[in-house]
Order: structure tokens, then C-alpha cells, then sequence
């Protein structure tokens, strides 16, 4: 008989990107364990009512902060602000800006290209040096940052995309390996396809294998909490992306995935 | 780029119309969506709980309110709360439960968003004591045809205040609403069961015990024909307090048991529900319930069919109507022994039947209730069967000055509908004011002729 929330030690953690919509659902789990919150994003007025919301669901400290993460003087003072803000050292960082290109119609031009590449991966990439540096000596702490299934394999869809996530993917692959002996945690999560606001209108989201956010959320804080290496979510992805990595590229070259 | 309409239809799985369906995340791009052009009209959805055609409009588009679900505030010094319009009951429940607060008033499922029941006025089993959410409600923040948000409430803007409570998302698009929470000192419901004979032993018991039970409610056997017509199980409540739990109760006064939620999986190719298993389901419930005092806890007592998920599957393909009537205090016998005599004998069978005695009107223009009593039944759709059906109940109704819920209504015409609800001129002076152009409409709104065909 109880449905009475559950709690734990209080964690202090910024969410950046956190009107994302894996970010929306998975901010709203954390205050419910009762955890402080820096909750960032590009623009204020968005991110005022979020931080309203989470203030209402949770007991803890909800401090917003307009952040760009391409802004490199941004991200190396990002640790630094989000303390003042909370009045106490920092304990995790979840990364889940992001944005999808559309690759189903014309190639990608030059710009549209290096643009894929400096949100998905330039920006991110950069904000786990600033977390890795701040956080490398507090044993405990966690890095975790949404990659994806895409980057797993590139495929013709979506490879632009897919290589920022490939490379996120390893990135945070060599950060784990770095920081493991340091007692700090580095999540990879590998969401398959979300119907978020990001996905919306694609022919994607209305697939049978796309999930909704909430359950994403689900996942990665049971990650968190397990301090997981690397997640698919939902878990299916897993298998899925191990036979699709198995095809021999004479094939695959062929294929329309 | 306009994705392709989807086939929607209410509670009650019928009727089904196709409409394109938006789900907007926030006031711009909520903004933007009323802005665009929509063909047969506009309107808001929920969670789809209303029984009829009142939540999509065939041939224009829907908009969910589902990520239009922020908390905006909550005052724990006077129980106010600010929410967006696709706030589910169930959310709220669950956050503010364990901090000692209810919601004011609950129809029989919590899986109702905020602007959903603002827009259907919806009422509970206390109606008798305290109206419907109305009476709760503070301000409602509704964008109009032109794309801008006007605030409302009895003070400002009160012609559009009234309009859009129980005006079934006809006026704009409900964004937000404040409305106040009650305290409750646990999550349990000490219930008094009283078994009556017939008709008039209810509506007595009703008298007797309303004025000391916040909760009343009676579930009517449908079946029951005869000098037993009208045989009820009348529940009166009252929310338990702290002291009346048992030292383990009181460790944790605000649990609820962690239920098995069983689910209707697909839709059985004939429907369940029919004559011989309702009347089955009646005889066992009736034999089952005697006169004793319970302690429930408030998921049984408030929402007994949501430990069903997709229980309106167990209509089958052709799904149900749920007919809810309503009739003033001085005719209430006369009527709803007229209308029971007709159902009885139409051998329609009804497995959720529920009667309940009504309290003060909240003063929306298309407001449902008052003094009276109303009663609420589940009827199988038959094509042909059910509209005649219906068209004779509704003239039992007119009658005898009642009138038909339209959060359930499928089947009413516009006349009828025209004399059911004296103030409709002064709701579509509202409209009109807010929405000149008319772009507000669902498959209801058109049949009933509250905007055009």
C-alpha cells in the first residue's frame, strides 16, 4: 500500500537541452526523487514555465539557465554558474540537446552538413570536457548524454546525423574509460526512434518501433541510478543494431534502411 | 505539409469520424496551429473520455492538448492550482494525494485532462453538496480565434468565462485554469451501502442521507422490471479521517494498494455486455452489496473502472452510447420512472447504471445540472435500434424539463437540444464575440447546430 515517492540523497545535476522532449519527461522523474536541478536551454522564455512545472512536482532547488552550447566561453564557465546557482558543488550533468537533420529528401549542402556535426557532436564533445574536468574529482559523480541507435551504423537515411552520434558515441566510450578509475560514471544512451517534438511529421515517428518519451525517460533513470555504461532504449534497439551491424557492407550498400 | 487524418471517435466508439490531428507543444505553437486553416473546424481533445462526437470534428482538425501538460503553480496555503490544459486528474492525484490534497469534485474516471472537464463542466458524487468543477474553477486562459490568449473568470471577461465552462472547447482552446484542491486528511472513503427496493426507496434514501454524506451515489439495476424497478445500491461517503484509520493504516495515510490493472487486450468481434451477462452481473452485484458500513480507498471508490483499461472494447466493434439525463427536482420520480419503463421494456441492456442526486447550478450558459437527479446509462450500439430509442427517451426528457449531458451525448437533434438548453442564444452571442468567423466546431457542435452543418 504506498504510493508515497520515492527518495534518495538529494543529487545536484544541470540537464542541458532540457526542453528536448526526452528531456521534458526525464527532468520531471528527477525532481520526484526529490533532486536540484540546473535545467538549461537556448531560449528563456521556454524554459521559465519547465522550470515552473518542475518546481511544482518536486521539493528540491530548480535554477534555469540560458545556455548555448556552441558558445565555447559558455561551456567552459557552465560548471562554475550552475553552482552559484544551487550554492553547492555539482554531483552530474545529462547532456540531451540535439537536432535532426532532414536527410530523406536533397543531400545535405556544406553547411547544413557542418551544422549536423557541430550540435550533434561538436557541442556536445565539448560540454563533457567542461563536465569531465569539473567533475573528474568527485568520485560518484556521473556524465551521462543522449547518443543514438543511429550512430551505430551509418545508413543512408540519416548518416549525417548518425556520424555526431557515432562520434559522441565513442567519445564518451574513451571518457569512461578515463574516468573509471576515478569513481565517475559515463552513460551512453542509445534511444531508438522517439516521437518528440524532434521526430514529429517524420514517417519515422509513426513506425511501429518508435516510442514515447516517457518511457525513454524510464530508462535512462534506471541508468543513472544503476550507473550504467551503455543503454538502448527501449531495449530491443539492442539486438536490432547488433543484426544490422552484422551485414556485410556489400549488402548493406544495397539495402534501403 | 499536412500529415494524413486519422480516424478518431469518443469514449463510446461511436461515432468515428476522420479529422488531422495536431499536438502542439506550447502557446506559439499552439498559435500557430489556430492560425492555419481547418477545413470542417477545430477542436481540442484530452484523453478522449467524452462519450460521443463532442472531441473530434470529421473532415478538420484536432488538437491534443497532450504536451500541453506543465504545472504552473500551487498555492499550499489556499489549495490553488495552476495548470495547463492537458494536466491529467490522474497526474494531479498523484502528485498532490500524498501532500494531503484531492481534487474538489471527480467524474467516474480520473483519466480526464483539466481542460476537459472545464469544458464539459464535468461533476462527481458530490455533486449534491457542491456542484460541479465549476464551482472550483478561478480563471480559465483560453486563446481565441485570433490567436491571442484572454484570461477569464467571474470578474474579467465574464461573458467568456461562463461560455467556455460547459462549453465543450466551443469558445477557443482552453491553455490553462486555476482552480482550488480540498484537503483530505487520508486516501480512504468510509462508505454507508444501502440496498433499496425500488425507485421511490432511493430518491428516499437520497433525501435522508445526502445532507450528512459528502459522496452519494446509486448504482441502478437496469433489468429490474416491475414493483422492482429502480432497485438500487445507494452509496453514501465520506472521506476518512486520520483518526478512524488503524495504527498501521496511519503509517501511511495517503497510500493506495498498487492494483493489477487489467486490460481489454482487443476488441472481441460481438459484443460482451449484452441482456443475459448484464443481467447475471445485476443480480450477482445487487445480492452482493447489503447494508454495512466500509472503508474503501479512494481508486475504488472514485474509479472503479479504471482498474479496466480499454473497457469500452467489451462493446464490441459497434461500441455504445452512454445516455446521461438529467431531471429537475419536481418531476425527478415521474420522469425517471417513465424513462426506466421504456428502457426495461426496449430490453437495451445496461451494465454501468448510475443515478445521483444534483445540487446547485454553476451558472454556464450550457450547464447540465441542478437541483435534481440524473442518471447515467451504457446502452450497446444498434444501428436503427438505439436512435429510436433515443428519440423516445429524449421526449421523456422534454417532458419533464430535463435535459442530456453533451460530454455523452451521440445521437440528439438540434431541436431537441434547442429546448433542452434555454441559454444557447446567449452561449453563440459569446461565441460569436471570440470567434466571428466560426472556426471553433466538432462533429457535435455541427449536428446540433450550435455552429453550421
Amino acid at each position: 500500500m504506498s504510493r508515497t515517492p520515492k527518495r534518495d540523497a538529494p543529487r545536484n545535476v544541470i540537464l542541458v537541452g532540457a526542453t528536448s522532449g526526452i528531456a521534458r519527461p526525464l527532468g520531471r522523474r528527477l525532481v520526484a526523487r526529490g533532486w536540484n536541478l540546473v535545467v538549461t536551454g537556448r531560449d528563456a522564455a521556454r524554459l521559465a514555465p519547465l522550470a515552473d512545472d518542475l518546481r511544482v512536482r518536486g521539493s528540491g532547488t530548480v535554477a534555469t539557465l540560458v545556455f548555448d552550447p556552441s558558445d565555447g566561453a559558455a561551456v567552459a564557465g557552465l560548471f562554475g554558474a550552475a553552482a552559484a546557482l544551487l550554492g553547492a558543488p555539482l554531483d552530474g550533468i545529462i547532456i540531451c540537446h540535439g537536432t535532426l537533420p532532414d536527410e530523406s529528401g536533397a543531400l545535405l549542402d556544406v553547411g547544413q552538413t557542418r551544422d549536423a556535426i557541430d550540435t550533434g557532436f561538436t557541442s556536445a564533445a565539448m560540454v563533457l570536457a567542461a563536465a569531465a574536468r569539473a567533475l573528474e574529482d568527485r568520485p560518484g559523480a556521473f556524465l551521462a548524454a543522449i547518443s543514438s541507435v543511429a550512430g551505430d551504423r551509418g545508413r543512408q537515411s540519416n548518416y549525417t546525423y548518425g556520424a555526431a552520434k557515432a562520434g559522441l558515441t565513442a567519445y564518451l566510450s574513451g571518457l569512461r574509460n578515463r574516468l573509471h578509475p576515478r569513481g565517475v560514471a559515463v552513460i551512453t544512451v542509445k534511444p531508438g526512434i522517439v516521437r518528440t517534438p524532434m521526430t514529429e511529421g517524420l514517417a519515422a515517428a509513426r513506425s511501429p518501433l518508435a516510442t514515447d518519451a516517457d518511457t525513454v525517460a524510464r530508462d535512462i533513470e534506471r541508468a543513472i541510478l544503476r550507473r550504467q555504461d551503455v543503454l538502448y532504449t527501449p531495449w530491443f534497439w539492442w539486438p536490432v543494431m547488433t543484426v544490422i551491424g552484422a551485414i556485410p557492407e556489400a549488402i548493406f550498400k544495397r539495402l534501403k534502411l | 505539409m499536412s500529415p494524413a487524418p486519422q480516424t478518431l471517435s469518443g469514449w463510446g466508439r461511436f461515432p468515428v469520424g476522420d479529422a488531422v490531428v495536431a499536438t502542439p507543444a506550447d502557446r506559439a505553437g499552439m498559435a500557430r496551429v489556430v492560425e492555419g486553416d481547418h477545413g470542417a473546424g477545430l477542436i481540442a481533445r484530452g484523453l478522449g473520455r467524452a462519450y460521443g462526437d463532442s472531441a473530434f470534428v470529421a473532415g478538420g482538425t484536432v488538437v491534443e492538448t497532450a504536451r500541453i501538460d506543465r504545472f504552473r503553480g500551487f498555492d499550499p496555503q489556499s489549495g490553488l492550482l495552476d495548470v495547463e490544459a492537458g494536466v491529467s486528474f490522474a497526474e494531479i492525484i498523484a502528485l498532490f494525494l500524498p501532500r494531503g490534497w484531492f481534487l474538489p469534485t471527480t467524474p467516474g474516471t480520473k483519466y480526464v485532462t483539466v481542460g476537459g472537464a472545464i469544458a464539459a463542466d464535468v461533476h462527481g458524487k458530490n455533486h449534491h453538496r457542491h456542484g460541479s468543477i465549476g464551482m472550483f474553477v478561478e480563471r480559465i486562459d483560453v486563446m481565441v480565434a485570433d490567436g491571442t490568449v484572454v484570461r477569464c473568470s467571474r470578474g474579467e471577461n465574464a461573458d467568456l468565462f461562463h461560455a467556455t465552462l460547459g462549453g465543450m472547447g466551443l469558445t477557443g482552446m482552453i491553455m490553462a485554469a486555476c482552480f482550488r484542491l480540498v484537503r483530505v486528511e487520508t486516501s480512504r472513503v468510509t462508505v454507508d451501502y444501502h440496498r433499496t427496493a425500488d425507485l421511490e426507496e432511493t430518491l428516499t434514501v437520497f433525501e435522508s442521507g445526502d445532507a450528512g454524506s459528502e459522496h452519494s451515489v446509486a448504482w441502478i439495476d437496469c433489468m429490474a422490471s416491475g414493483r422492482a424497478m429502480g432497485r438500487s445500491v445507494v452509496m453514501q461517503g465520506r472521506n476518512t479521517p486520520l483518526g478512524e484509520l488503524s495504527p498501521e493504516a496511519r503509517r501511511d495515510p495517503f497510500g493506495l494498494p498498487r492494483k493489477r490493472v487489467k486490460s481489454v487486450p482487443f476488441t472481441p468481434p460481438v459484443g460482451l455486455l449484452n441482456s443475459l451477462s448484464v443481467r447475471v452481473f445485476n443480480e450477482v452485484f445487487y445480492a452482493a452489496h447489503g447494508n454495512r458500513r466500509k472503508v474503501v480507498d479512494l481508486d475504488t471508490f472514485f474509479y472503479p473502472l479504471d482498474s479496466i483499461r480499454h473497457w469500452n472494447r467489451l462493446y464490441g466493434p459497434r461500441g455504445f452510447i452512454q445516455y446521461q439525463a438529467f431531471f429537475p427536482r419536481k418531476s425527478s420520480l415521474d420522469g425517471l420512472r417513465e424513462l426506466l419503463s421504456t428502457i426495461v421494456a426496449s430490453g437495451a441492456a445496461s451494465f454501468l447504471a448510475v443515478l445521483k442526486s444534483c445540487g446547485p447550478a454553476d451558472g454556464s450558459m450550457l450547464s447540465f445540472l441542478e437541483p435534481g437527479h440524473t442518471l447515467a446509462l451504457d446502452i450497446p450500439y444498434r444501428r436503427g435500434v438505439i436512435e429510436a430509442l433515443c428519440g423516445r427517451l429524449d421526449r421523456i426528457l422534454l417532458e419533464h424539463g430535463g435535459r442530456l449531458y453533451l460530454a455523452k451525448d451521440a445521437l440528439m437533434d438540434g431541436t431537441t437540444f434547442r429546448a433542452m438548453y434555454p441559454r444557447l442564444d446567449e452561449f453563440l452571442a459569446v461565441k460569436r464575440r471570440y470567434d466571428p468567423a466560426g472556426l471553433f466546431a466538432s462533429s457535435q457542435s455541427r449536428r446540433l447546430g450550435i455552429t453550421p452543418a
